[in-house]
């Protein structure tokens, strides 16, 4: 392979190696001698958990961090990088989660201003024929003229692999590239990457925690754990269950709860004709309008972006709807506390630390939001104990297994999945007739991931009704009686689970209704 | 970037010893670091006297001389500290929600201008205790609703509430001196414009045996009562909730717009407080001595005690100290009066760059580390 390579003219991927990466913050390690090696034209997926490291390697491959110990080798040479300019140089080129282009601009002018020689004066037909000639070379097709706001995601995310492709990078880092795409969406862009790496043309490594991307697309794989390189090797030769083992070690997952029948179907929570506006006060959500019965789990599902967060702030009182009703028991509900104490409210979502919780307040006080002004934390009007929310916080650490030095720790340092479960503690250690949710398993390990999920169902055995919005498909699969399908702010699908399945969901999702 | 794999069941058991042990670990946090921002301050002014020739031996051991070596010096500083009091809780208690106040000196001067004003149409037939209760009635009024105004436009409109404190400064003495030098002018003053003095015997006296006046006891109580408000009651766990995390506040439907409307109004009476006690304890009347930078020293104390009621009291005698010696060493040093002032901004630059490295220092962590 390696002399055919070189005879081709067409061949112009780069292999890159790490040899010992190892990366040191303060007392934490987080990589610990990591070397993998990505061959010319290779599709990598690299896997792991949260914390386990995979951002902290591509970080340092890229320059942005400065390994303590170890060497890079690009095309079998080794090279300093010591910042994302020198990266770039090598060939080098990464695409985040999150989009980097500019919106109010059209693609081909974030395209032209990407480029590090962009003249002062930009002598635009020229740029054209030069874009249009490379955009001759690639597979993907993306319109020019368009400002980027107005695309899709998944060609948003196209233009992000183009722009790299046009700065000339054989070596893309893809950060969990399908995350903000529907499913057909994440196929068609795997698709053609996979054609290009085929072709000779580039090479990826691609982080991600989808064994079906990576069974699908990739030729090898690297699994971080904890730091450190678990296993490497073909990804035909290893099974998704070899790999998920690898991923979370000994760890002992919990076994979702199983489905219990619920016979009687009351009503609980009704939304008639929600409206509500976003931040630049366009509208979010129109028109949504569901039912949610005693003992069902309703699972909205969408592309992120589609207004699913402006209704769970509508639903949880962080924004003021502009049309439109809450009934719970059939009674007008507001989301504020004397209510959501009444009707049994509760919730908890993704980013714990950014929406429900304070951060550098403590891991007691955390716990007591829902409870710091009932007895016996406030034995009377107005007067508030602490002792008696320390006690009862002990009792929930120890309930729900949340990890934490004291009860006075600010729950800022905790892991993900402790600030979760110190969140769950708060919200579900109640009688709870109503439980409204939203990607609560966003960014967490395995472990807790199971937990999370299990505990939902348990809620949903003992007869609350859940409203459950998840940018996850699976987790709506999973868990969900009912889905709805959440895309331009509307409810464009909904379905039992027993008549539906991810094809259908996934179309309706991509705003095929 | 921590390694977040857990593995359950082996969950740190929290008891009891280690939450005080912890508890008292981040107390300490909270003493040294002031202390060092204190003293860090104290060698750049060192360097700054040194520069003009002088000797910062001098400067302090007169500082001491002047502010407390003597009854005499301790009781000049004890009348300074009782404004600085008022006006740090002005301060300290928005902050609780998140809010930067800096315009306590617009709710003292307003506070202390109702407070005469009220007085004057009474002074002729009220008994004393009558005439100073609507007086501080009055102030606290004045202030508050000042004070919450700005809280009310903060969180109904989305105003700056740092500027429109600062700009209502102006507002309020552009209404004290429209007043003293229009319609309540004494006219028997002819030097100063003044509104008309409430008259000797209806002037707040001293506390027996010493020359320092009521507002420093009622500050030192209003520390208390206000430091149980904050860290005692359900109203004051609100605050901090919604002052730490908006969001979170609303999740828990906490009424958020109630609470900053009342906590500015209660850090506004604060500081009107303090301007009824310049009026019925120092001046007399109302004019332009209120406004004196009490409000602005305030803010340099309630920072200084990291909005800690409790705390306030020690900082705020610590910079009336200061104040208070500031005469003595004009005379002994050959300095400008305004080197004092120098003095307080280097501490509050000081002690704002010194919040940054809270919770940098492992020795105040728990022993578990960051999990």
């Amino acid at each position: 392979m390696s002399v055919t390579q070189f005879a081709d003219p067409e061949f112009r991927a780069i292999g890159v190696e790490t040899l010992g990466m190892t990366k040191v913050f303060a007392s934490l390690t987080a990589l610990d001698d990591v070397s993998i090696r990505v061959t010319p034209g290779s599709f990598h997926a690299l896997l792991g958990e949260n914390g386990a490291g995979k951002s902290t390697l591509v970080k340092c491959m890229m320059g942005f961090y400065q390994p303590t110990s170890g060497t890079m080798l690009v095309d079998d040479s080794e090279v300093e990088i010591p910042n994302p300019r020198a990266a770039h140089a090598c060939g080098i080129g990464m695409v985040y989660q999150h989009f980097t282009l500019v919106p109010s601009l059209t693609a081909a002018e974030n395209l032209v201003i990407a480029r590090a020689d962009t003249p002062a004066v930009i002598d635009w037909k020229s740029e054209r024929r030069a874009l249009n000639a490379f955009l001759e070379t690639t597979p993907f097709k993306v319109p020019l003229d368009v400002q980027v706001s107005s695309l899709s995601a998944g060609e948003k995310q196209k233009l992000e692999i183009l722009k790299q492709l046009y700065l000339d990078q054989r070596f893309l880092i893809l950060d969990e590239p399908t995350s903000v795409l529907t499913p057909d969406e994440a196929d068609e862009v795997l698709g053609l990457l996979r054609g290009m790496t085929e072709a000779g043309e580039l090479t990826i490594l691609m982080i991600t925690h989808k064994f079906r991307e990576v069974t699908a697309y990739a030729d090898d794989v690297t699994v971080l754990r904890r730091g450190r390189v678990v296993d490497s090797g073909r990804v035909q030769d290893l099974s998704v269950e070899e790999m998920s083992r690898m991923m979370i070690g000994e760890t002992e997952i919990r076994e979702s709860a199983a489905r219990v029948d619920q016979p009687e179907k009351a009503l609980k929570l009704e939304l008639a004709g929600l409206f509500a506006d976003d931040d630049s006060e366009l509208p979010a959500i129109e028109a949504i309008s569901l039912k949610i019965h005693a003992g069902e789990i309703l699972g909205i599902a969408g592309v992120s972006g589609n207004g699913q967060s402006e209704l769970i702030e509508v639903l949880s009182g962080q924004r003021q709807p502009t049309d439109g009703r809450i009934f719970v028991d059939k009674q007008p509900y507001e989301p504020e506390r004397d209510q959501m104490d009444r009707f049994k409210v509760f919730g908890f979502s993704e980013e714990p630390l950014k929406n429900v919780a304070v951060p550098n307040m403590s891991v007691a006080e955390n716990m007591a939001f829902r409870t710091f002004d009932k007895a016996p934390i406030s034995p009377f009007k107005g007067w508030l104990s602490p002792p008696p929310m320390r006690k009862r916080a002990r009792e929930l650490i120890a309930a729900y297994r949340v990890k934490t030095p004291s009860t006075e720790e600010p729950i800022e340092n905790l892991s993900g999945g402790n600030v979760q479960r110190a969140i769950l503690a708060r919200e579900l250690s109640h009688e709870v007739d109503i439980l409204i949710v939203a990607n609560p398993c966003f960014g967490l390990d395995f472990a807790s991931v199971a937990e999370i999920r299990a505990q939902i169902m348990d809620q949903r055995n003992k007869g609350a009704a859940i409203l459950l919005v998840s940018e996850d498909l699976d987790e709506i699969l999973e868990l969900a009686d009912t889905v709805a399908v959440m895309s331009e702010g509307r409810v464009t699908y909904q379905s039992p689970m027993t008549e539906t399945d991810r094809a259908t969901i996934g179309h309706a999702m991509a705003g095929h209704h | 970037m921590a390694d977040t794999t857990e593995t359950p069941g082996i969950a740190v058991q929290s008891s009891f010893a280690a939450d005080l042990l912890d508890r008292f670990r981040r107390s300490a946090e909270y003493v040294v670091i002031p202390l060092l921002a204190l003293v860090f301050s104290g060698i750049l002014f060192s360097i700054f006297l040194l520069t003009l020739g002088k000797s910062p031996a001098d400067f302090f051991s007169l500082v001491w001389r002047g502010g407390f070596g003597t009854s005499f010096s301790w009781q000049n500083t004890l009348v300074r500290s009782a404004p600085f009091i008022f006006t740090a809780l002005c301060v300290a208690v928005p902050a609780r929600l998140g809010l930067v106040i800096i315009g306590g000196e617009g709710a003292l001067v307003l506070g202390g201008f109702a407070a005469a004003a009220i007085a004057i149409p009474m002074v002729d037939w009220a008994p004393g205790f009558l005439l100073l209760g609507v007086m501080v009635i009055a102030a606290m009024l004045a202030g508050g609703l000042w004070i919450g105004c700005v809280g009310a436009l903060r969180h109904y409109r989305g105003v700056n509430e740092t500027i429109a404190s600062l700009l209502m400064f102006y507002i309020a003495v552009s209404i004290l001196n429209f007043f003293v030098e229009g319609a309540l002018r004494d006219p028997s003053d002819p030097n100063k414009p003044s509104t008309r003095p409430i008259g000797s015997d209806n002037m707040i006296g001293a506390i027996p045996g010493t020359d320092v006046h009521w507002g420093l006891l009622t500050g030192v109580v209003l520390c208390g009562l206000l430091y149980l408000l904050m860290n005692r009651t359900t109203f004051g766990f609100a605050a901090q909730i919604a002052g730490g995390n908006l969001r979170a506040a609303q999740a828990q439907g906490l009424p958020v717009g109630r609470l900053v409307v009342v906590s500015c109004a209660i850090a506004g009476a604060c500081a009107g407080l303090a301007g009824f006690f310049e009026v019925a304890a120092i001046h007399g009347k109302a004019n332009a001595s209120l406004i004196a930078g009490y409000g602005f020293t305030g803010i340099l104390v309630s920072f200084l005690a990291r909005h800690n009621p409790l705390v306030i009291i020690p900082v705020a005698i610590f910079l009336g100290g200061i104040a208070a010696s500031g005469g003595l060493i004009q005379r002994r040093m050959d300095l400008p009066d305004a080197t004092v002032l120098v003095l307080q901004g280097l501490l509050f630059l000081v002690i704002l760059v010194s919040e940054t490295f809270y919770g940098r220092f492992a020795i105040f962590r728990s022993k578990g580390g960051v999990l």
